[in-house]
């Protein structure tokens, strides 16, 4: 869908080296997630070694996009100028099929109905034309 | 490897603090934090009879610069120093490296002196981050604040265990009914149910009245060996045990509200200290937002795992109850100088100098953090 990128003014995390493949995964519908070599472990959000084994040696994995509802809760004190226009919005903390934790917000539900261990998929919404931010809905 | 036996060698002979619900009222923006800690040290000295220069240790907390607090309190010459980040954890943290320092014979009076001048700085605990740090993935979402971290955990504690919203009301209430007898304190109005159920939500399930206050003070702890407390002006309150455990995740929430860090902790600090639960007088229950309350109360087997959110209302928690909860009114109606001014409290208790509300008979007392660093210290008289 068509967005005007320029409009975006939310906080976006500085693309990196360490996190360019996250945002090109991002461009392409894909949820990638570091994914240790030698262990297997996956992990999020970037970081450079995997916290299992400590390898530095992992490769970019796209992943299911699927997990649960952990929690929720919804803003409604302003923190962000980013974010007033969207007061009260939810703040969701999804855990994924992977066991990896990841900070979201859920879209497509009425606050009121979210629920806990509510199953959830990943959806992107184009941010610049580097980024798309993952977000999740009902699945 | 065989552990040194802590009990009962360190004390607490010296607490001092400034007057919170003064200040809270006179902002003063050239107010720093080192000005705050030495007031507070100051009269800690008072208070304990010692004389300055045997402070051979100094912990400082919050304050930016060890070495600039220790020139404004003229402590030039120390055997232990070091600073500690003002977050909440550390209050307790710093406890536990004095009573190391002093048992392992590094240094023998050990100054904790904290200074929070964020009220009058504007301070919120929120909306500011890095871009290169985790917390940007958060506030990419607008997510942010460990208050939001508390209500993700209290949604799911809540999910988990039948808990209603509204029961998180009895730690509100009883924190402000507290708070109204201590002449020092911030907010000496007491709450009813309907006002908090109608105050407005900060991060839902999360209200106004479960969360701690920004105000301005100081707090100040002299420990020392236990043979030398008993040269000094006030009944010595002993440390019985001192422990920490963490659960560290870049979110600051965690899968069980801390509960396997604070069992590691109950494990051990009952044991060491040579108390158990039930005998525990009153306790400080470390509160940057009131669900803390009732994850404490359970990590440390005050009551069953999933229950706090029952067991703590009908008065249980209250002054005369069966365990007297945050008796000066705790981090939403004394003051928020993020743990220091609970171990304070909790030695006027153990002195019989509470006042209005003092815990009849308090002979234990005990202190609690639940948070990615978890600690707790059993003092008694």
């Amino acid at each position: 869908m068509a967005t005007d990128v320029s409009a975006y003014t939310k906080p976006l995390p500085p693309i990196t080296k360490l996190n360019a493949p996250f945002w090109e995964g991002t461009k392409q519908g894909e949820l990638r997630l570091q994914t240790c070599n030698e262990c297997g472990h996956q992990w999020y959000p970037p970081s450079t070694h995997c916290p299992n084994c400590l390898s530095r040696d992992y490769a970019w994995k796209a992943v299911s996009g699927r997990g649960k509802v952990w929690s929720w809760v919804v803003f409604h004190q302003r923190y962000f100028k980013a974010f007033e226009d969207e007061l009260p919005y939810n703040v969701t903390l999804v855990e994924l099929e992977e066991g990896v934790m990841m900070m979201s917000t859920l879209r497509g539900i009425d606050d009121a109905d979210v629920r806990c261990d509510l199953p959830v998929r990943v959806e992107f919404e184009d941010a610049t034309d580097e980024q798309s931010v993952p977000y999740f809905v009902p699945a | 490897m065989a552990e040194i036996n802590i009990r009962d060698k360190t004390a607490i002979v010296g607490i001092g603090n400034t007057n919170f619900g003064a200040m809270y009222r006179d902002l003063d923006k050239e107010r720093t934090s080192y000005e705050l800690a030495a007031d507070a040290l100051r009269a800690a000295i008072d208070d304990s009879g010692i004389d300055k220069n045997d402070i051979d240790g100094l912990l400082c907390v919050r304050t930016p610069s060890y070495a600039r607090m220790a020139d404004v309190v003229g402590l030039h010459h120390l055997r232990l120093v070091n600073q500690l980040e003002g977050s909440g954890r550390m209050a307790g943290v710093a406890l536990q490296y004095a009573v190391m320092a002093i048992v392992t014979g590094q240094a023998e009076t050990v100054a904790i002196v904290y200074g929070n001048n964020g009220r009058s700085v504007g301070d919120r605990y929120g909306g500011v981050f890095s871009p290169d740090s985790p917390a940007a993935w958060d506030a990419m979402y607008g997510m942010t604040s460990p208050g939001a971290a508390v209500a993700h955990m209290w949604r799911r504690y809540m999910h988990l265990y039948g808990a209603s919203e509204e029961s998180l009301a009895a730690a509100a209430i009883n924190n402000r009914a507290n708070g109204a007898k201590n002449p020092n304190a911030v907010f000496q109005k007491p709450i009813t149910k309907e006002e908090y159920l109608q105050a407005r939500y900060i991060a839902e399930p999360l209200r106004l009245f479960d969360y701690c206050i920004i105000n301005d003070g100081g707090v100040a702890t002299i420990v020392t060996t236990a043979e030398k407390a008993k040269t000094l002006n006030q009944p010595p309150v002993y440390i019985g045990a001192t422990y920490s455990a963490t659960d560290l995740t870049n979110y600051y929430t965690t899968h069980d509200f801390f509960y396997g860090a604070m069992q590691d902790i109950a494990g051990r600090i009952f044991k060491t200290a040579d108390v158990t639960p039930s005998e525990v007088d009153f306790a400080q229950l470390y509160d940057n937002f009131t669900p803390t309350q009732f994850f404490a109360l359970e990590g440390y087997g005050f009551c069953e795992r999933g229950t706090a959110h029952k067991w703590a209302q009908g008065g249980r928690i209250a002054l005369d109850g069966e365990l007297p909860v945050n008796t000066s009114g705790g981090h939403t109606a004394e003051s928020y100088m993020q743990g220091h001014a609970l171990t304070i409290e909790a030695v006027r208790q153990l002195r019989g100098q509470a006042g209005e509300r003092q815990v009849k008979n308090a002979k234990v007392g005990f202190y609690t953090c639940p948070a990615p660093i978890c600690n707790a210290h059993i003092l008694h008289i």
